[in-house]
């Protein structure tokens, strides 16, 4: 059956290795300059000098192609599961169910529960393969950018590791989120039987799955830092920022969280340790340039602290381990139900 | 080796039909003593009937002494059908077709030499063996 | 004699509707089993039932003693020819074979190839590009070479054209008569089932009609046809399957196991394909018949 499963899935590896040659012919073309220029551009060193800001600009200055490249691997990297589990796992039995070739499959001589098992673990291995080899390649070249991105915007959510964007997208992450969707798509597929509504339906719950996410358990997984900034007349900055609730905070001139932290909330407390919404002050209404110095000055006599919860960069790896855990779990779950529910599938 | 047909519209069973055409290729010396019957599978390739058909006529031409089933090896024929005596049946041959050719010659059709040949049959053979 | 399928009380149920009802059959082994009716009757169901495709609603059915694809032993014993043979489109004619030695553990590859080679199919073609008669052949040769004791087919040449049809009809006697092995074969064209079939089942508005050896059955039905006469005075013992009347005369198709003694009636046998349609019209009358009794409230 294992020999059977590869035959059957030959099309699709091929397909698979062509974007993998595709992939790696372009990061081998570009790669080597991309990290020449890097180690020539001082981008390694800023932090003794202080002027991390404009030699990370510089750099990027200077590859405006390869940050399309940049681009497309992140775009490739968070689309390739999901990818996967709508074509690999959805019509994994789908298609025999609608081409009627179950009837051949199911008599042969391995029961319906070794069909199915041999063939998700077949699959689902060269799903999880193609997405690492994928990611390594990826991971490997985008190194550089990653870094001169994050200090150029002065570590934007957008562009820290850690952070929801690139996280999914980077080191072992799309392996577990490979596993995950082709799991989902193949238990799609035994529960609906159809192969577009299975599409469909991977599709719809995967990304609401690696939204939602991000959002609300990631932050959970491991215990936050919290760091309490006093805020001084000296330390205020002069804009406002979104609180919860519809309320407004209180923000410090410099980032208090180390470099590359992910920021998970942050609450201005007054002095009694009661939250405190600056939009009930007074001076502060209206956005003059005038009225933000006064609004500024008022604020500096309250004695409000922040209350910021994050988390540090160097929970990347941890967060890695256990969210890859998770999901593979996850998937062998979704698969355990398949072949629980195989056994009493109709043809 | 003698070919069989299957008259698929007369009624009568297909094993019956084997019998009578192996009685009937011995009657006219086109099977011998010694000379082995096509194997059930040969005649089922051939004419896509039931294997058991085959065995059933040739269960049948065993009962009447006429072939002998050896094991492994095929159903052979023991002996010719009595009073079967090939220079009379070359004779009447020789006979029936130059009947048929007058018969032809004059005008009439394979319906009316059928119609003929069954009166006269009936008579002579009133006991109307088919 | 022993038995290949056995069934007590078998039903099976889709939603709201039975497909198959009351389904009590000894199948004996060593013979070709005609399952006929008209389609929606139940054929396919049945027969999906034997390899467990589907499991039942009701009752029980065992192939060899044992309950349906629930080991790969069991799965060895029966060989499965579906409806429109399935293939694999895009795997060529040695993929198959190679899937059918990869998955069944009595695989017999050079019968598979011998029979390849005769039918003359090109190991390299992509079964979705052979003709319809050709893909038979390859699901028949996927079934015989795993060496079965039984072989079941449904509606193997429903799709096929005459020649196409005879061809696969002379091969599987061919190998009936070569590996001795049982065969259960759908169809509703009676015709084909005639020339190959020494046992059969009648299978009609989803249930069995009709069961037995194809000899005993036409020994039990006459035709009987006489002046016109109420059916009423025959003995008990005869059943009567199908009757018409017209103003003078009365035919009759009844069952019985005694001679007709009763000089009024003359006798003629019955062939197969009268048979089954006088009991295909049994049954939908039967059908018919039970709505007007509802009504007749008066």
């Amino acid at each position: 059956m294992i020999r059977f499963s590869w035959l059957q899935f030959r099309a699709q590896a091929v397909a698979a290795l062509g974007a993998l040659a595709i992939v790696a012919v372009a990061l081998a073309v570009t790669g080597p300059h991309l990290n020449h220029l890097y180690d020539t551009s001082g981008v390694a060193t800023c932090h003794a000098r202080g002027d991390c800001a404009s030699v990370a600009t510089t750099f990027l200055n200077q590859v405006p192609a390869d940050q399309i490249l940049y681009y497309l691997g992140i775009a490739v990297l968070l689309a390739a599961p999901p990818v996967i589990g709508m074509f690999w796992g959805a019509p994994l039995v789908t298609r025999e169910l609608e081409t009627g070739t179950v009837r051949l499959a199911w008599t042969q001589g391995v029961t319906r529960t070794r069909w199915l098992a041999v063939k998700v673990a077949v699959t689902g291995l060269a799903a999880m393969v193609t997405a690492g080899l994928l990611s390594l390649m990826l991971t490997w070249w985008s190194g550089p950018v990653d870094t001169a991105a994050a200090l150029k915007t002065g570590y934007s959510i957008s562009f820290i590791r850690i952070g929801p964007v690139l996280f999914g997208a980077r080191d072992i992450m799309p392996v577990g989120y490979a596993a995950f969707a082709f799991a989902l798509g193949v238990t799609a597929g035994v529960l609906i039987r159809r192969t577009v509504p299975a599409i469909a339906a991977t599709l719809v719950v995967f990304a609401a799955v690696a939204i939602a996410w991000p959002l609300l358990i990631r932050p959970l997984l491991i215990a936050p830092v919290h760091a309490i900034v006093a805020l001084t007349p000296a330390s205020i900055s002069t804009s406002l920022a979104a609180g919860p609730g519809g309320s407004e905070i209180v923000m410090p001139v410099a980032s208090a969280v180390p470099p590359g932290s992910w920021v998970l909330s942050t609450r201005t407390l007054d002095s009694t340790g009661h939250a405190f919404n600056a939009a009930t002050v007074p001076a502060c209404q209206g956005s003059s340039p005038s009225q933000a110095l006064a609004c500024q000055a008022t604020l500096g006599r309250l004695h409000l602290r922040d209350l910021i919860s994050y988390q540090p960069a160097s929970s990347f790896w941890p967060l890695q381990w256990y969210e890859t855990a998770i999901f593979l779990g996850l998937a062998a779950l979704l698969a355990g139900l398949c072949l629980w529910r195989i056994r009493r599938q109709a043809s | 080796m003698i070919e069989f047909a299957l008259d698929e519209g007369s009624g009568v069973a297909t094993y019956l039909q084997l019998a009578q055409q192996v009685r009937q290729a011995l009657r006219l010396g086109m099977l011998e003593p010694g000379e082995r019957l096509p194997t059930a599978q040969q005649v089922v390739a051939r004419l896509a009937i039931n294997p058991n058909t085959v065995l059933k006529a040739y269960r049948e031409l065993e009962r009447e002494g006429l072939v002998r089933a050896r094991p492994g090896q095929g159903t052979f024929v023991l002996r010719a059908l009595p009073g079967t005596d090939p220079a009379v049946q070359a004779r009447f041959l020789a006979s029936m077709t130059g009947w048929l050719r007058s018969a032809r010659a004059a005008g009439l059709g394979p319906d009316d030499v059928e119609a003929i040949y069954h009166t006269a049959f009936r008579d002579c053979f009133a006991e109307g063996v088919a | 004699m022993s038995t290949v399928i056995e069934t007590r009380g078998l039903g099976k149920k889709y939603g709201r509707r039975w497909a198959l009802r009351d389904c009590t059959l000894a199948i004996p082994a060593g013979q070709v089993v005609g399952l006929v009716g008209p389609n929606g009757a139940g054929k396919s169901t049945l027969l999906h039932l034997a390899v467990g495709l589907r499991t039942p609603t009701l009752g029980v059915i065992t192939v060899f003693g044992g309950r349906p694809a629930d080991s790969p032993a069991q799965l060895g014993r029966a060989g499965f020819v579906a409806q429109d043979t399935p293939v694999y489109a895009r795997l060529s004619v040695a993929d198959h074979l190679r899937m059918g030695a990869w998955l069944n553990p009595d695989w017999d590859g050079e019968l598979a190839a011998r029979r390849i080679e005769r039918l003359g199919l090109d190991p390299h073609q992509r079964a979705g590009s052979l003709s319809g008669g050709q893909r038979a052949q390859l699901a028949l040769t996927l079934a015989i070479a795993k060496r079965p004791g039984l072989l079941i087919l449904d509606e193997p040449v429903a799709s096929l054209d005459p020649l196409a049809r005879r061809e696969f009809l002379q091969d599987l006697m061919e190998i009936v008569a070569e590996h001795e092995v049982s065969v259960v074969l759908s169809s509703h064209l009676i015709a084909d089932l005639e020339r190959v079939c020494d046992y059969l089942v009648v299978l009609i508005a989803s249930q069995v009609q009709l069961a037995g050896e194809v000899s005993e059955l036409l020994a039990e039905h006459r035709r009987l046809s006489g002046p016109r006469r109420d059916p009423g005075r025959l003995p008990a013992s005869q059943e009567i399957v199908e009757e018409t009347h017209t103003d003078k005369q009365s035919l009759l198709l009844i069952r019985t196991s005694e001679p007709i003694l009763d000089p009024a009636w003359a006798v003629t046998p019955v062939s197969v394909e009268d048979l089954v349609l006088a009991y295909m019209r049994r049954a939908g009358s039967a059908g018919g018949a039970r709505r007007p009794g509802l009504e007749v409230v008066s």
